[in-house]
């Protein structure tokens, strides 16, 4: 076992890749210095800096990746990619439907997303709902430095188009860059466990789809994914002081979403509550709603979500994202 | 309308000397996230902006402090904005990167290239209800591979839109130079589209007045978009912390956090040959030299245009440059003891 960083883990996982297979190359705005240690092992072929044509690199990634390479596509932001997201939403997920099931585009798609820290409404947004509404996109969203190196090794493996959902509050990398700028005079609430911790020698890849309950509880089930996980077994720990039994389930991915986990779980505490960084409306939360109720499962529910466009002012965004406080309180709700 | 260089000079040297304290600021942890300051591209803000009148829009980038300032938006509104207060010009819910200002019709993105469209719909809006005003849009080098803003050149241009479209142009895309990211010359891209286009020396705030002056004319005139391509630099990179200054202004934060992940990918057993490898430690080295350029003072525009000033006055200059000083500093307590107000 070794130890490392939320971020060295994924480009750990994607330089075994790379050594693996010469197919693989990373291409996206600033990739040469923002990933330097893959930069200087793979070189100028295989690690690619783009110009800011989102538009352009995405939509040569998906064909590239349809005539024989498997490119790593880096938009730097998640928000970012809107500008792009037609070489997601009309091509890479429809090519495997619309050629006949003879044509697929093994494209990872690899993304920062998320807030904490401070960057306005417009670079911190989560969006993963909104990716995996699209059929024929497989959306990834890990919690931990084990889990990103592995998911990123299946996603490398999987042969049709992966989203890649790097969080930047437990990516340093992104943290740094984006959050502190190399300061220290402002802090964030971190997550420990999921911005460090401990890794396998070699990287194993981990399948896409299947959900990891990180803790068993009796009374509610907390379905949550990415910095989520990490806020509701907090939250978790809270209010088992007050006897309360949360568990925690992890979904790792959002397409193909664990409906077996989530239903096994749900069934057995006969409450569910789902804490989702992305927008509560028309997304992951309502569809676990949905997987819930046409599964026959009579269960209570509530959700702790982003109901707003994220405000700049820290206090006020710390509020509008879901945290320890709004995911206790709505438990003891549920419970009550 | 002759420029007027006193007036030009005190604009830039009040954006310049703000935009340090929002700097210190900033380092102080008093502002959350990044910060993008226009230090290095004053001059571009101050040959256009005084030529604006009421009814023309302005369609900013991530980087529009200096022209929200040199519109007329109160500084403390700024500052109170980036500390992320209620009250702030945006109510602290937009930040640097998302300022608006509706009554002078001013519009700022995080988005790259975002400022084109906005232009374009903005010179629509004037074209169609406030005859003879105009958009002007702000981007730099790097939008300049974005689809969207290639795309409103051309509908500027065959809607004979009065926009002017300015390029600030550094030759760096945050850390990706323009050699290696921009194809052609951008001022026979920008005629390929049948738009008049102007380049001009962005450090000289006489200059590009000059330019702009004629673009505005000829925009105003229903002739159609101008494209004005502007030579700067950023004193600062591209926001502050960049990471390639950094390597000086702090070499052991920057050995530790970003030359040491590449020396064990340099040295990694697996990946590919030597001679791949060196080039690559090449040309991360070759960036970090050049990024130099970018604080070089010949490239500074402020003192492109203060000696001929001291020369002309001296005495005038000092009361000038104090008399904004204070103002900045007032400004600056206010903001401070404002946010002790509210803890």
């Amino acid at each position: 076992m070794r130890k490392m960083s939320f971020s060295e883990a994924i480009d750990d996982a994607l330089g075994q890749g790379m050594a693996a297979d010469p197919r693989v190359l990373l291409l996206g705005e600033d990739v040469q210095g923002l990933h330097g240690g893959l930069f200087l092992r793979f070189g100028r072929q295989r690690v690619r800096n783009t110009p800011i044509s989102e538009a352009a690199f995405l939509g040569a990634a998906v064909a590239a990746s349809m005539a024989g390479l498997r490119p790593v596509a880096e938009i730097m932001l998640v928000d970012f990619l809107a500008v792009a997201v037609d070489a997601l939403l009309n091509h890479a997920s429809k090519l495997e439907t619309f050629s006949g099931g003879r044509w697929q585009a093994p494209l990872v798609v690899r993304t920062a997303c998320g807030g904490g820290y401070g960057d306005g409404g417009q670079h911190e947004q989560s969006l993963w709902g909104w990716l995996a509404h699209i059929p024929g996109l497989s959306v990834v969203v890990p919690s931990t430095p084990a889990d990103a190196g592995g998911l990123m090794l299946a996603a490398l493996e999987l042969g049709s188009p992966v989203v890649f959902m790097e969080h930047k509050l437990i990516s340093s990398i992104w943290l740094d860059f984006l959050g502190s700028g190399g300061r220290d005079t402002v802090t964030f609430d971190v997550p420990p466990d999921g911005e460090h911790g401990r890794v396998p020698d070699r990287w194993q890849p981990i399948p896409l789809g299947q959900a990891l309950l990180r803790k068993k509880g009796s009374d509610v089930t907390i379905v949550t994914l990415g910095v989520g996980v990490h806020r509701a077994l907090q939250a978790s720990a809270e209010l088992e002081k007050q006897g309360l039994s949360a568990g925690v389930l992890d979904l790792r991915s959002v397409s193909p979403l664990d409906k077996a986990a989530v239903c096994q779980e749900v069934s057995r505490t006969g409450r569910l509550l789902v804490v989702d960084e992305d927008y509560e409306g028309f997304g992951l939360s309502g569809e676990l709603a949905a997987i819930v109720l046409e599964a026959g499962i009579s269960c209570k529910y509530a959700r702790v979500c982003t109901q707003t466009t994220i405000p700049f002012a820290r206090r006020l965004e710390d509020e509008t994202l879901p945290n320890v406080a709004r995911i206790g309180a709505a438990c003891r709700k549920l419970a009550g | 309308m002759a420029p007027d260089a006193w007036m030009l000079y005190g604009l830039m040297y009040k954006s310049r000397v703000f935009e340090e304290a929002v700097r210190q600021i900033w380092q102080a942890g008093r502002i959350s996230g990044e910060m993008h300051l226009g230090l290095g591209e004053e001059a571009i803000a101050a040959g256009i902006i005084p030529q604006l009148v009421e009814g023309d829009a302005l369609a900013l980038d991530h980087r529009g402090t200096p022209a929200m300032l040199m519109r007329g938006v109160a500084p403390l509104a700024l500052l109170r904005e980036f500390m992320g207060s209620p009250d702030g010009l945006c109510a602290g819910m937009g930040g640097h990167m998302h300022l608006f200002a509706p009554e002078k019709l001013a519009a700022s993105s995080g988005i790259v290239g975002a400022a084109g469209p906005a232009a374009a719909g903005f010179g629509l809006a004037a074209q169609m209800l406030r005859p003879n005003c105009v958009s002007v849009a702000f981007f730099g080098d790097g939008a300049t591979s974005a689809g969207m803003l290639l795309e409103s050149f051309n509908l500027a241009v065959v809607w004979k839109l009065p926009v002017l479209f300015v390029c600030k142009d550094n030759d760096w895309a945050i850390t990706t130079p323009a050699e290696t990211a921009v194809g052609g010359n951008l001022l026979a891209r920008a005629r390929a589209f049948g738009m008049r286009a102007e380049e001009v020396d962005g450090r000289d705030a006489l200059a590009v007045w000059q330019a702009a002056s004629e673009a505005l004319r000829h925009a105003r005139a229903g002739n159609g978009p101008v494209f004005l391509w502007a030579h700067c630099i950023h004193l600062e990179g591209h926001f502050l912390g960049d990471g390639l200054l950094d390597m000086f202004r702090r070499p052991v934060y920057s050995l530790r956090k970003r030359v040491w992940p590449m020396v064990k990918g340099f040295f990694h057993p697996q990946g590919a040959a030597w001679g791949e490898r060196l080039a690559a430690a090449r040309q991360i080295v070759g960036q970090v030299l050049s990024i130099q350029n970018q604080t070089s003072p010949q490239g500074d525009p402020l003192l492109c245009l203060r000696p001929a000033l001291e020369r002309e006055n001296a005495r005038r200059l000092a009361d000038l440059e104090a008399s904004i000083r204070d103002e900045i500093q007032k400004v600056v307590s206010q903001a401070v003891a404002l946010e002790g107000n509210m803890a």
